[in-house]
């Protein structure tokens, strides 16, 4: 299979007044052709963040390295904003946590969908409204011609939802990266808009960056799964080894937190992870995960702790025997 | 507990020093980094002092005329010396004596007016952002039509007609400029009054009034003060046009406005005259604004960017 | 869409009929207009005489109605001074001060916009803080001094422009500064941070998503937004400025209807200067109306309603 997106040893600076934060460092993944990868973890481990590295999207204060950024086989480093803007919204496209302020209120719904292809193709404006009536009616919208005329706060969350997944795909894009896409919606919704995103991605055979925190969806839809923690990559693997036989002492501390019929009895106290995240600030050693870590160990402490292959793409950030035997 | 302490612990292992200061300590940081509250607490206290030790900082009495030292010029320029650093007006009055006294003018003027218009807009803004419906109608349409009437042409016709004096002036600034009062505090007390303290003091069965004075009125501080370093500014600048206009404080009095009005007839060959208590007037609210909004950018909870 | 416009013209109107009983009561409540229009020094026969004259001896709800109604159709009643209808001596005078008040504001958007764009796009640059000096500056500058200070500047001392009158266009140019000025800081900081918000919002984000071009997201998709604020802040700037009037039109002695009112004033012809204030303020009060349309067109979430 094809990899569209590859990434070895991506980092994010942020610049606060408190300080440098690290907020996602040495990060390093694949996604390939037609397949779903999903980004996991709890907000501000550094998932959004490394996604608008990819697209040079970081907000003003952050900057990015990486030793490798290859999209479609070409590299994406020391491209300028211009190269940039090239590569956005045609065939990298990204589906934001916040439909309902991701749409500007000043134009109307057509407007906002042609203005990218007419951006990167050089097409006549009729032809890029037919295009956007047939991405409308593919994501499942409506009286899609008549839609065109329509402003965003016309439209339900979902609908915009829809909206910003048709304006992602007005380029037949090969990677489409969703961040949060269904964390703002109502659950009834959230189902119908993974679907679609799923078949969508199916039938033009993308690249799919899910990230989110919620893995009732990463089990639906990833085939890969990376979890980070405190901007760092903790485990990988596919979506099922991760599932049934989580390694790292945090992913098996999310996935008690997740409620399973059958395995967990009426009444039962669901888990919980002790203590609180900390803050990437300053000197970072040793396993950013001990201060919550019941196989805490003062090796864990001392030096720092590289990512375990276990198999072919499975590995997992952790030294501890107990975890590893 | 325990598991706090624990918790700490390991941050700090992890090179995270949990030293978080205190809500005061993190606002007397930011004040002392901020360079407009700084200057402007600077010209203030300067401006302050000025008005309190006038009788011993003046080297003349502001009101003695002396016609055989008219139109004396600058210690800076030709002719001048420092028996009158700033020179002599058209009556032989010492400029510098003037100017110092002029700020007793202008900062009176400016707080009472003040404290007038913060009654007034204040007391309208608490009612009309707590009660809301038919209240808040009543006092947004007040606003809006205070706001509609030219406040300066007003107080000039209407000082005109009862007679000039500086209490006049006072009495209808204050009653003209309440407007800003109003609609901050009318913003601020609505965003207070959802708030779960708001609703812990009635559930308590505090009186309305209660809950006004003691639970959205210290809220409301911090905007409040800005509002009105922000509004001395004004009143100070309304006074000084009225005076320039000959409607406001009447001569012999030092006003710095006067003072300009007085000057107008010697620009063509004495412009110092003008630019002196312009230049004074200029920094008195500079200051009053970098001070204003100095305070806003240190009291907002999200510190300044 | 039709009921937002009949909404905000009710509103206008509540406003229009508020606004005439302030102007007329200020008048009559500053002082027995009898004795200001017989004058000082008249004897009691002679302002009894004038009191029936001009009715003061009437109900005062009968006399406002009176002077409401004859306002309504246009009539303004008589100058005393010029002996001519107060309406035609406007008519003369208006032209002026809105010629000044619409230089003023092209002048303060045409300085404000680039400015306040720069500022917001590099936040903390050079640019940024020639604009915020610029701004704070022209908060605490006094027009009447600064205008005052350009005279002696440009007209007095380079002899570049005239000092005063209203004969050609170079009178205008250096009024049309003043008063700009005076608006300039409040659009300049309302730029800067409408645009900063803009630029930091989700949908300049999806903009770029989509690779459009910078100045395409700024223009198209950020100035857009930040410029709504900026139409309504303009419509109040402009009904401020022409309020202001009086002020900057004595210094120039530019003959509008500020300085009308200023020489009305001290003449005490009294149906003139009520006949300003109302003007002024309905001048106001149209404004704002015409702001609410034009946000209405430039804001689908208004139209729609």
């Amino acid at each position: 299979m094809k990899k569209v997106l590859e990434i070895e040893g991506l980092f994010v600076d942020l610049q606060l007044p408190a300080g440098t934060l690290q907020a996602v460092q040495n990060v390093s993944f694949s996604v390939n052709q037609g397949e779903t990868l999903s980004l996991v973890g709890e907000s501000g481990c550094g998932k959004s963040l490394t996604a608008l590295a990819v697209m040079n999207l970081l907000p003003p204060s952050g900057r990015f390295r990486a030793e490798k950024m290859e999209f479609m086989g070409e590299s994406l480093l020391g491209v300028n904003e211009a190269g940039m803007a090239k590569v956005r919204g045609d065939k990298m496209a990204m589906i934001f946590q916040e439909p309902m302020t991701s749409l500007n209120p000043c134009y109307t719904i057509g407007n906002q969908l042609e203005e990218a292809y007419l951006q990167h193709r050089n097409v006549p404006e009729s032809e890029a409204r037919e295009r956007a009536i047939y991405l409308l009616e593919k994501v499942g919208i409506t009286a899609a011609a008549s839609r065109l005329s329509q402003y965003p706060h016309q439209l339900s969350g979902g609908l915009r939802q829809r909206v910003m997944i048709a304006m992602g795909l007005m380029c037949g894009p090969a990677l489409i990266i969703a961040d949060e896409p269904t964390t703002a919606l109502d659950v009834t919704i959230q189902a119908q808009i993974l679907a679609l995103l799923h078949a969508l991605q199916k039938e033009f055979n993308m690249g799919l960056i899910l990230i989110t925190h919620d893995l009732g969806v990463v089990a639906r839809m990833a085939d890969r799964v990376a979890v980070m923690y405190c901007g760092q990559v903790v485990e990988t693997g596919l979506a099922a080894e991760i599932f049934n036989n989580p390694k790292h002492p945090y992913t098996r501390g999310l996935m008690d937190c997740i409620p399973v019929p059958g395995k967990v009895e009426p009444g039962q106290k669901l888990g919980s992870i002790p203590g609180i995240v900390p803050t990437p600030i300053g000197n970072l050693h040793g396993c950013l995960f001990r201060n919550r870590c019941r196989y805490f160990r003062s090796k864990c402490a001392a030096e720092n702790i590289p990512l375990i292959e276990l198999g072919p793409g499975r590995a997992v950030r952790c030294i501890s025997e107990q975890i590893n035997s | 507990m325990n598991t706090e302490d624990t918790t700490n612990g390991k941050l700090s292992d992890l090179g995270i020093k949990v030293d978080y200061p205190t809500p005061n300590q993190i606002m007397f940081r930011s004040m002392a980094r901020h360079k407009g509250f700084l200057v402007g607490s600077a010209v203030l206290v300067i401006v302050v002092l000025m008005a309190v030790l006038a009788p011993v900082l003046a080297p003349h009495d502001p009101y003695e005329q002396n016609l055989s030292m008219r139109m004396i010029p600058t210690v800076w320029q030709e002719n001048g010396s420092w028996e009158h650093p700033l020179g002599t007006d058209n009556m032989g009055r010492d400029y510098l004596s003037r100017i110092i006294y002029g700020s007793r003018v202008s900062l009176m003027i400016g707080f009472l007016v003040m404290i007038i218009a913060a009654s007034i807009g204040t007391t309208l803004g608490l009612l009309a952002g707590y009660f809301g419906g038919r209240v808040d109608m009543v006092v947004s349409f007040l606003i809006t039509v205070r706001l509609a009437l030219p406040a300066v042409l007003v107080a000039v016709a209407v000082v005109a007609l009862i007679g000039g004096s500086t209490k006049v002036v006072i009495m209808v600034l204050g009653f003209l400029i309440w407007d800003r009062f109003a609609v901050v505090i009318r913003a601020s007390t609505q965003q207070i009054r959802p708030m779960e303290y708001v609703a812990a003091a009635k559930a308590a069965g505090c009186s309305t009034r209660r809950i006004l004075i003691g639970e959205v009125m210290p809220n409301l501080m911090n905007n409040l003060i800005v509002v009105m370093t922000l509004e001395v500014a004004r009143a100070i600048l309304l006074e000084a046009a009225l005076s320039f206009l000959g409607m406001g404080v009447q001569p012999p009095t030092p006003s710095w406005g006067l003072m300009i009005s007085e000057a107008k007839e010697f620009m063509l060959f004495d412009p110092h005259l003008i630019t002196i208590p312009g230049i004074a007037l200029f920094v008195l609210l500079l200051g009053m604004n970098l001070l204003g909004d100095g305070i806003r950018d240190v009291t907002a909870p999200e510190g300044r960017s | 869409m039709i009921i937002y416009i009949v909404k905000r013209m009710g509103l206008a109107l509540a406003v229009a009929v508020a606004v005439s009983m302030v102007s007329f009561m200020l008048i009559r409540m500053s002082g027995d207009p009898a004795i200001a229009l017989a004058g000082e020094n008249a004897s009691s026969e002679e302002i009894e005489h004038v009191r029936a004259q001009y009715g003061f001896d009437r109900p005062l709800v009968v006399q406002y109605l009176d002077w409401g109604m004859k306002a309504a159709r246009g009539d303004l009643g008589e100058s005393p001074y010029f002996h001519l209808p107060v309406k035609q001596i406007l008519g003369d005078r208006i032209g002026v001060t809105l010629t000044l008040g619409a230089c003023a504001l092209v002048f303060a958007l045409v300085v404000s916009i680039p400015m306040g764009v720069l500022a917001a796009i590099r936040p903390n640059t050079w640019w940024d803080r020639t604009a915020l000096g610029i701004s704070v500056v022209g908060q605490a500058m006094p027009s009447f001094w600064f205008g005052l200070i350009l005279i002696i500047i440009f007209a007095v001392h380079f002899r570049l422009l005239p000092v005063s009158g209203s004969d050609s266009w170079k009178h205008y140019i250096l009024p049309t500064i003043t008063l700009g000025y005076y608006a300039t800081p409040a659009f300049m900081r309302l730029l800067r941070s409408g645009m900063m918000e803009v630029l930091a919002s989700d949908y300049i984000r999806t903009a770029r998503a989509k690779g459009l071009r910078w100045p395409k997201v700024l223009f198209k998709h950020a100035l857009r937004n930040a410029v709504i604020p900026v139409v309504s802040l303009a419509a109040v700037q402009l009904g401020f400025m022409l309020g202001g009037s009086i002020v900057v039109e004595s210094v120039f002695a530019l003959h509008g209807i500020g300085y009308l009112a200023w020489e009305s004033i001290g003449r005490s012809d009294l149906p003139v200067v009520q006949a300003i204030v109302l003007l002024l303020s309905m001048i106001y009060v149209f404004l704002t109306f015409l702001s609410d349309i034009l946000n209405a067109a430039l804001d689908p979430r208004i139209r729609m309603m």
